[in-house]
């Protein structure tokens, strides 16, 4: 598709990159103000239990202490009301499982009770002299068991899902998702051959550099202002409301930079802590978690175990498709419903010529870390599975997987009953897929990649080491179709440039960047005429907040919206001041002029100031406003292919080669967009290969670290390339998708296949470490 | 108790308690382009110069280096007038969240101080020990090759 822009398209630069890189750029711990309390907080050593007493006289007499908080006194001025940290759109498809503090302990890293004071330091050794007794209950660890009769119960209060779904808590059923299509008994019973493997994937972080921070405190007015480093600031201000019972008029969100989110800011859960503290102290309170509490106390990509059965003909049909998924929430079930049906919904769909299709999917409580959204968000742990699954199945088949999956791939003008079997928690929406150029990805991926030179040749130029590729497709969605919803409000000012404020939230992304690029498209002016704000609750308009890949797609479509209305009400100005009907007005750099008679004219500028001084009776401040929310999710495609070499005496996989061919719409900032398939690339990578989260037999994560938990350096960095293929999307803006999750989904199957490719061993089990690589080679030796 | 620095060129006493680190002396002085990423000197968001030499702010004491001169990413430039490398990271993409950011410049200022023309390994070493998890580091390798291209041209 040909089209030209002037602002879209083009690599602008990231409006607030020199801020950073000068230091100026402010996030939530760099805010300060005279008299700050810092919190630290009292976390359970054990996986399960219930508090019996908590003393805490000695915290109190550390001077310098000003308040210390447990279940004993947070409820002495406010109900002690369950809510769900998630920040989703409400009512949340999150369960209501958890409290400000609650006399029960649920995993090891579970808030016990917390002190403000002085400094950290203060609070800290105010902590440790806090003395708990617990009576210790039996932890559950093995998901498979959870649902056994008899095993320990995770939660048994007043819990409950604020949306119709399964949920019972007496049997850790945290959610659960069923659906059939046709008969897969039946299309397994024809089928030629059937197919049937387990796979695992892991708990994993996201390690977002900046650590979760929440910074609380009165302004002149005695509202309360909560700076979050978060994805949701309107979620965030709802949360707080509701979890303090206090009124939402009364807090005002505001989230500065954010250091890195890939999901893991889409949670509340020491906000309200931190505001807390400020309206019992009546003083600002910072809440800032230590690189080893985010560890273990934050959130997680959640475990999960893949099975997938297929019946298959000889000439390639798949007959029967059944995943049956079973995933572990942890202790708490912030998105363990959704990021379960994601594995399904935008998994399935790809292979969407399979009649008999089922899925089986359940999330278990268990006493562990607690899950929640993560960059892929459900997609990565089954495309882990799945694609390794498809790798297998063709090898059995002796046909190439390239053409395999460019033969049975969704396409243009199709759609699945997939799309409208499952949706966000409940039934999903029918979709056709306008724009798919997955094929192309596939060629022009495998081609980079010198496929054809490397499958199966077992190329070794030392010793012990043999090289192999494999690769991995899949697809993610924009938004969630009905769900989403963003909004944006611009104004014009008397030097022609226009505010935009909008409540999309940039967590680091560029999407400031992005959307002034959309607003400049639409008035046919620079970039730098155009002056963000976004996401402070009292000031833009609401959007649901930076997740399900609903940046550029959902909050550019509201801004791309607000920029035509605002468009509108700048002619309509125009119009009056130079006397020419609006129909025979032109715009462009802008001018405003009568196509007629381009001497008649003016500016953006001096409209304003028309407007603001000099139209009489009819001054008034050009504005314009726009929400968007869209009925589907047209899903980028990606096809991802790795070089691996492994060294079979040791064990230890090197990816040499990363390339990543992806079908996103327009890229509406090519380098940017390069720079967020490269980022998730290599997180993929560092999941796939080191990354874990490795437990005592307590259940205590033992490497709350980067060096010990292995997040890759620069040092790891494998030659990483990205193609952006050429597509366009109708229903997006400017022919945007989004590309924020898709590319982190194929590494870890893309590696998985390459190593089988290598060295003809296959791990079913992530992360794929030289230990388990090692041991599947000793077992193929025997 | 107090110290006195010279940081970014200017003379500056700094109060802390006598465990503090540099780290927390320099946020607590309100040099809050300084990160705090892990505390564990494991990601270098709070990397400083301290007397020529790249350093992890969080595994220095402040105590240990009273009378040291400092610099930091405001010491290298501003927005108005950016160091080269600054803008290089900008020009190259190699900004996302851009908490990383300050930490890396300064880890590229100390690189190229000392070597105007590193090779691709140089570069990987001398990043080695700051973090970042958005960009994947190839546009922050970009970003360092740039720079050192435009610092010899214009050096
Ligand atoms: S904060 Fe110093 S290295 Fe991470
Ligand atoms: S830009 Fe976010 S950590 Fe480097």
């Amino acid at each position: 598709m040909d089209r030209d822009f002037s602002s879209v398209g083009h690599d602008v630069e990231k409006i607030d990159g020199l801020s950073l890189a000068t230091g100026t750029g402010r996030y939530t711990d760099d805010f300060d103000a005279p008299g700050t309390l810092h919190v630290a907080v009292l976390y359970s050593p054990h996986a399960h239990g219930i508090i019996k007493d908590i003393d805490d006289s000695e915290a109190w007499k550390v001077p310098g202490v000003v308040d210390v908080m447990s279940y004993k006194n947070a409820y002495d001025d406010m109900p002690k009301v369950v809510h769900t940290t998630a920040g989703q759109g409400f009512p949340e498809p999150s369960p209501y499982d958890s409290w400000l503090f609650d006399d029960k302990v649920r995993f090891a890293g579970d808030r016990v009770a917390a002190v403000a004071a002085e400094t950290l330091d203060i609070a800290r050794e105010a902590v440790s002299k806090i003395k708990v007794e617990y009576e210790l209950q039996k932890p559950l660890f093995d998901p498979e068991r959870a649902m056994d009769p008899g095993v320990p119960v995770v939660h048994d209060r007043d819990e409950y899902m604020p949306i119709p779904v399964p949920y019972d808590p007496s049997k850790n059923l945290m959610a659960e998702k069923i659906f059939s299509i046709g008969d897969v008994e039946k299309g397994l019973a024809e089928a030629d051959i059937v197919l049937d493997q387990v796979y695992h994937t892991h708990y994993a972080h996201h390690c977002m550099m900046e650590p979760h921070s929440a910074f609380a405190l009165f302004d002149e007015t005695g509202r309360m202002i909560v700076y979050s480093s978060t994805s949701v600031p309107f979620h965030v201000r709802r949360i707080v409301a509701q979890v303090l019972d206090y009124p939402l008029r009364k807090v005002h969100v505001i989230k500065p930079r954010v250091g890195g989110a890939y999901g893991g800011k889409q949670e509340a859960f020491i906000e309200p802590l931190a505001a807390k503290f400020a309206l019992r102290t009546g003083r600002p309170v910072k809440a800032i978690l230590s690189r080893e509490e985010v560890f273990t106390s934050s959130r997680t990509r959640h475990p999960m175990r893949v099975h997938v059965t297929a019946g298959v003909m000889k000439d390639g049909t798949i007959t029967a498709l059944r995943m049956d998924d079973l995933m572990t929430a942890g202790a708490y079930g912030p998105h363990g419903l959704t990021v379960l049906c994601n594995a399904a919904s935008k998994v399935l769909p790809l292979f969407n010529k399979v009649e008999n299709v089922e899925f089986i999917g359940r999330t278990v409580y268990t006493n562990q870390p607690v899950g929640g959204a993560y960059r892929g968000y459900g997609v990565t742990q089954a495309t882990f599975g799945f694609m390794q699954f498809i790798d297998d199945l063709t090898r059995r088949l002796d046909v190439d997987i390239l053409e395999y999956v460019k033969k049975w791939h969704i396409k243009e003008g199709e759609g699945s009953p997939v799309f409208e079997a499952i949706g966000e928690g409940k039934a999903g929406v029918p979709q056709v897929i306008t724009c798919c150029k997955l094929s192309e990805c596939i060629d022009r991926g495998a081609e980079a990649i010198g496929w054809s030179d490397k499958r199966g040749r077992h190329i070794s130029n030392s010793p012990g080491k043999v090289r192999g590729v494999g690769m991995a497709v899949s697809m993610q969605g924009s938004g969630i179709p009905l769900i989403d919803m963003g909004s944006a409000y611009m104004k014009l000012n008397e030097d022609g440039s226009c505010n935009l404020l909008m409540g999309a939230s940039d967590t680091g992304t560029g999407s400031d960047t992005v959307m002034c690029q959309i607003a400049a498209e639409v008035l046919d002016i620079s970039t730098d005429m155009i002056v963000p704000l976004s996401s402070d609750t009292d000031v833009t308009p609401f959007d649901v907040g930076a997740y399900a890949s609903s940046g550029t797609y959902v909050s550019g479509g509201a801004v791309r919206a607000c920029a035509e209305d605002f468009l509108k009400n700048i002619m309509k100005v125009a119009s009056v001041m130079l006397e020419v009907p609006v129909e025979r007005l032109d715009t462009s750099g802008g001018r405003i002029w009568d196509s007629d008679n381009p001497d008649v004219s003016t500016d953006f500028g001096s409209l304003c100031c028309f407007s603001l001084y000099g139209a009489g009776e009819n001054m008034q401040q050009i504005q314009g406003y726009g929400s968007y929310t869209s009925p589907v999710s047209p899903p980028p495609f990606i096809a991802q292919f790795a070089e691996v070499e492994v060294d079979t005496f040791t064990g230890r996989v090197e990816v040499l080669r990363f390339v990543s061919a992806v079908d996103c719409g327009k890229a509406l900032n090519p380098k940017m967009t390069e720079g967020q398939v490269e980022g998730g690339v290599l997180n993929g990578i560092g999941y796939a290969l080191t990354e874990q989260y490795l437990f005592d037999d307590k259940g205590r994560m033992t490497n709350p670290d980067f060096g010990n938990y292995k997040v890759f350096g620069s040092l790891d960095v494998p030659k990483i390339e990205t193609i952006l293929v050429d597509s366009y999307e109708e229903t997006g803006p400017f022919g945007a998708k989004s590309v924020s999750e898709v590319c982190i989904n194929g590494p870890a199957p893309a590696i998985a296949n390459a190593i089988y490719d290598a060295v003809g061993v296959r791990i079913f089990d992530l992360p794929l470490t030289s230990e388990k690589v090692l041991a599947a080679l000793k077992d193929v030796d025997r | 108790m107090e110290g006195r620095f010279v940081i970014n060129g200017i003379e500056k006493v700094l109060s802390f308690e006598p465990d503090a680190t540099l780290l927390q002396a320099l946020r607590d002085g309100g040099f809050s382009e300084v990160k705090r990423g892990c505390d564990t000197g494991e990601c270098g968001a709070c990397a400083v110069v301290l007397n020529g030499d790249l350093v992890t702010s969080c595994k220095v004491y402040a105590a240990s280096v009273v009378g040291s001169e400092i610099l930091t990413a405001k010491g290298l430039g501003t927005v108005q007038n950016p160091h080269p490398i600054q803008q290089a990271f900008v020009d190259a993409g190699a900004i996302q969240c851009g908490f990383c950011t300050p930490g890396m410049v300064m880890a590229t200022y100390a690189l190229l101080s000392k070597n105007p023309d590193p090779t691709d390994e140089e570069i990987r070493r001398a990043l080695d020990g700051n973090k970042c998890r958005c960009t994947g580091y190839v546009k922050i390798f970009d970003a360092v090759r740039l720079a050192a291209e435009r610092m010899r041209d214009h050096g």
